[in-house]
């Protein structure tokens, strides 16, 4: 008798526990603060500065989700993950939302249990080899050592090419981005792959980044994107709104500086419904109507951010290409707000 | 009126169970079991509930499917085609290869450095006292760390081992250019089995044996008349003489091969057929991965300056085939070929080739980026290996230590009495003794030692901790079961480390007749 009664409450333990897991906005919105996974440093993408704060393009997702949800881009709690911790942290609830460059792949979206919230990054997979090497493509590397951070699509895309090229080849498994570095710079690897983007940030850190170069070939898609817990379509919803709304923002001229300007009204109804100044698109996902006015005064619009943190003013130095906006010819493109 | 003296014979009462002391030690433990299986079936029904919310089932199917990452290290046939199985059999091997190098080394430096702590003399006795303290008492992955960081950062790399325009380099190979200490590791030498080898090998197992036997002999003739035979000496000429003797014989015997060239013509010889194919052409060689006559192959063609590559074949008539299907122009025929049966075609060059001892070494050579050949011993399990030993050698120093303290001071005094010098005196009278105290500490010494391989993450060694507890869990998700199997696999071997040594301690514990 006792016994059923201890094991329904274990029962009922468990359920409550299944549901609460559907229920990530309000988790976020009664803590008051979002645990958002980042990087362990990777400059331009997430890493902290000087001050201890972090910044990044990765961290103007997490503040963006924060502003829009919470109306504070600074109740954000960062936990910073690496290559192999990170999936385990979001699929455990300890994070509720994972900007930490990664590639959306198939498995990690229908196998692992996570929903990709879209793309905030095109990106692909290159090399960097020191200039005094002499080598100037990737078919040139037979028989180097190369450090690859473990755990990452980069490993198995390395090991594809090699493949398919009959090349051979030494790898570093190697934890962290400082630690490849570090490894990399001391000549324990001839070569340091991982995506174009990141080598860019990771040169730009370097003493003498000249010294280095970065090979022609890309070796593979790595559409880089924000990713919650699957089964909370609220949740997802929300993450790729906020990150559409950064993409629409740009291609309509909003910015951080005029968005409360333009907030009060104008004359094209598409800003209006994106602001929250006509329409209810706040409310259908449990928002204020002015969630994306109060991402987009917080980050700023994507091309905003994407200058701000990896654009070509900038020491990282990343050109737009893909990422630009459709109308400019890149991959750039959020559906409509209606 | 009749009185009863017969004991009240009352039926069994529930009561019973919680206030007759006969019962109540069992109803604590019964209570005590439902309570943990329950405790365990909740935790079981938890998993299974939470997983299936997740839309995540339980299965091991993942281990079949293709792994699809590259292992640098492997003791075993391994590429990025084979299963995630396969690849946690390479990390568990290179586990193992660790587990074992850290156990013997560790137990080596803990006896030395537990004996030498007891020594008379003043600065031994310190210095030994540092290096336990120092390691014990320092967590073991800053020294992991530490030492790897050292090994990166303090030694060349491969290129500053290349020969400059002015005939210099930064960095040169040790004894003889047969050793490279590189920043990526150190290239020893790697032995390649001939033909021969498997005779030579029986013979180091004969004076092997002969070593034993006689050892045998030697002490059951001091049993018997007390006199000491010369035992280190006569075993270490057993143990090198008749294998060097017989190594020498076959080198001798050895003759030489053909080497047969596709289009070229009688009479050149390797460096002339190389010249004959132009700026342009390239020596093709065809030869059997591992056997010594694709090192030799190799070593011919490198000092003649050839424009070369090799592929690689099954067995010398996949060799032909192949070279009569121009896949390659050169192929090495074994010695005493009669020249009319060499294949349609070739042409056997003047110079032939050594056919090679039943030892060959195949020495390191720098190569495009890295050293080629040899045996590459990398930073990471250098690293892993000497600081596991380090730092276990130091705790196992103390038991060490702490066994020959046990010995009551009267067996060292009566040995004395009896004229041994010290060092007899430690081998046979006190360290057998102290063995008694020293084997069942140093089982958990030797657990923890293969439990901190574990630790190899740190510098990139890949045990079985990266392969199926990193890389594979990261790539199929499958964090229960990859858990659930590296726990069942270091719960096996640490199981399996103490069975071995407690049959070894229950051999050497005291025998009481």
């Amino acid at each position: 008798m006792k016994k059923s009664v201890f094991l329904g409450a274990a029962t009922v333990a468990c359920l409550g526990a299944g549901a609460a897991a559907a229920q990530t906005l309000e988790s976020v919105q009664e803590n008051g603060v979002l645990n958002c996974g980042v990087s362990t440093g990777l400059t331009g993408f997430s890493s902290p500065n000087a001050s201890g704060e972090w910044e990044g393009f990765d961290v103007g997702i997490c503040r963006a989700v924060a502003a829009a949800v919470l109306g504070d881009p600074m109740a954000v709690n960062f936990v910073p993950t690496t290559g192999q911790t990170r999936f385990t942290a979001l699929a455990s609830g300890e994070i509720d939302l994972l900007a930490r460059n990664t590639t959306w792949t198939f498995s990690r979206d229908v196998d692992l249990g996570f929903s990709f919230a879209g793309v905030n990054y095109y990106d692909g997979q290159g090399f960097m080899v020191p200039r005094a090497l002499g080598v100037s493509s990737a078919q040139d590397l037979d028989g180097a050592t190369v450090c690859i951070q473990t755990g990452t699509t980069t490993e198995l895309n390395l090991a594809d090419y090699f493949r398919v090229n009959n090349i051979s080849y030494e790898p570093v498994p190697i934890e962290t981005n400082a630690e490849a570095q570090q490894q990399y710079l001391a000549g324990a690897c001839d070569v340091y792959t991982t995506d174009a983007s990141g080598l860019a940030a990771t040169r730009a850190s370097f003493e003498n980044p000249g010294d280095h170069v970065i090979l022609p070939e890309i070796i593979s898609k790595e559409p880089l994107g924000p990713l919650v817990r699957q089964g909370d379509d609220q949740w997802a919803d929300i993450v790729r709104w906020t990150l559409n709304a950064l993409i629409a923002a740009e291609e309509y001229g909003v910015t951080s500086t005029n968005v409360s300007e333009l907030a009060s009204g104008t004359d094209n109804p598409e800003i209006n419904r994106l602001l929250g100044s006509e329409g209810e698109l706040g409310a259908m996902f449990g928002l204020e109507n002015d969630w994306a006015q109060q991402a987009i005064a917080a980050v700023g619009n994507y091309g905003e951010l994407f200058e701000q943190n990896i654009g070509e003013s900038t020491p990282i130095g990343l050109a737009r290409g893909l990422n630009a906006q459709w109308t400019d010819g890149g991959l750039m493109y959020a559906p409509p707000f209606r | 009126m009749a009185t009863t003296t017969d004991p009240h014979r009352a039926g069994f009462r529930l009561s019973q169970l919680v206030y007759d002391t006969r019962y109540r030690s069992m109803t604590i433990q019964i209570v005590a079991l439902v309570a943990l299986i329950v405790a365990g079936w909740w935790l079981v029904a938890n998993v299974v509930q939470n997983l299936s919310a997740l839309g995540k089932d339980f299965d091991f199917g993942f281990l079949s499917s293709r792994a699809g990452y590259d292992i640098n290290q492997t003791l075993i046939a391994y590429d990025n085609s084979m299963s995630h199985g396969r690849a946690s059999l390479v990390g568990i091997l290179n586990t193992l290869l660790v587990a074992f190098m850290g156990c013997v080394t560790a137990t080596v430096l803990g006896v030395i450095a537990g004996v030498l702590r007891l020594s008379r003399n003043w600065i031994v006795a310190k210095l030994m006292a540092v290096y336990v303290e120092g390691f014990r008492n320092v967590p073991l992955l800053l020294w992991i760390v530490l030492i790897f960081a050292v090994m990166t950062e303090s030694t060349p790399q491969p290129r500053d081992f290349r020969v400059l325009d002015d005939g210099t380099s930064a960095a040169s190979m040790l004894l003889g250019d047969t050793i490279a200490i590189t920043n990526r590791g150190v290239f020893i030498p790697a032995p390649v089995w001939g033909s021969g080898a498997l005779v030579l090998g029986l013979v180091f197992l004969a004076s092997l044996v002969a070593i034993w036997a006689y050892r045998r002999w030697a002490f059951a003739r001091q049993e018997r008349t007390g006199q000491i035979a010369p035992v280190f000496r006569v075993s270490l000429v057993l143990f090198l003489v008749p294998t060097i003797l017989v190594f020498l014989f076959m080198a001798f015997l050895s003759d030489r091969q053909t080497l047969v060239a596709y289009g070229g013509a009688d009479g050149q010889d390797l460096a002339g057929f190389a010249q004959a194919l132009g700026p342009d052409g390239r020596v093709t060689a065809c030869v059997v991965p591992g056997t010594t006559q694709a090192l030799l192959v190799r070593r011919a063609l490198r000092n003649s300056d050839a424009n070369f590559s090799l592929v690689e074949v099954a067995d010398g008539e996949a060799a032909i085939a192949a070279a009569e299907a121009g896949e390659c122009n050169l192929i090495s025929q074994p010695p005493g070929v009669d020249p009319a049966t060499i294949p349609a075609g070739g042409f056997a060059l003047s110079d032939g080739i050594r056919s090679g001892n039943p030892v060959e070494f195949d020495v390191p050579v720098l190569g495009g980026f890295n050293f080629e050949g040899g045996l590459q011993v990398r930073n990471s399990l250098i690293a892993l290996w000497l600081a596991l030993s380090l730092y276990t050698g130091a705790f196992i120093a103390e038991i060490v230590r702490g066994g020959i303290l046990a010995i009551s001071r009267g067996q060292s005094e009566a040995a004395f009495a009896l004229g041994l010098r010290p060092n007899r005196t430690m081998n046979l009278v006190i360290l057998p003794q102290a063995l008694r105290v020293i084997i069942p500490p140093l089982i958990s010494q030797y657990l923890n030692l293969t439990k901190n391989s574990s630790l190899a993450i740190a510098v990139g060694y890949m045990d079985v901790r990266a392969t199926l507890g990193g890389i594979t869990i990261n790539q199929t998700g499958r964090e229960l079961e990859g858990m659930l199997l590296l726990g069942g696999f270091y719960l096996g071997l640490s199981l399996l480390i103490s069975g071995v040594l407690n049959v070894y301690n229950n051999r050497v514990k005291l025998k009481e007749r």
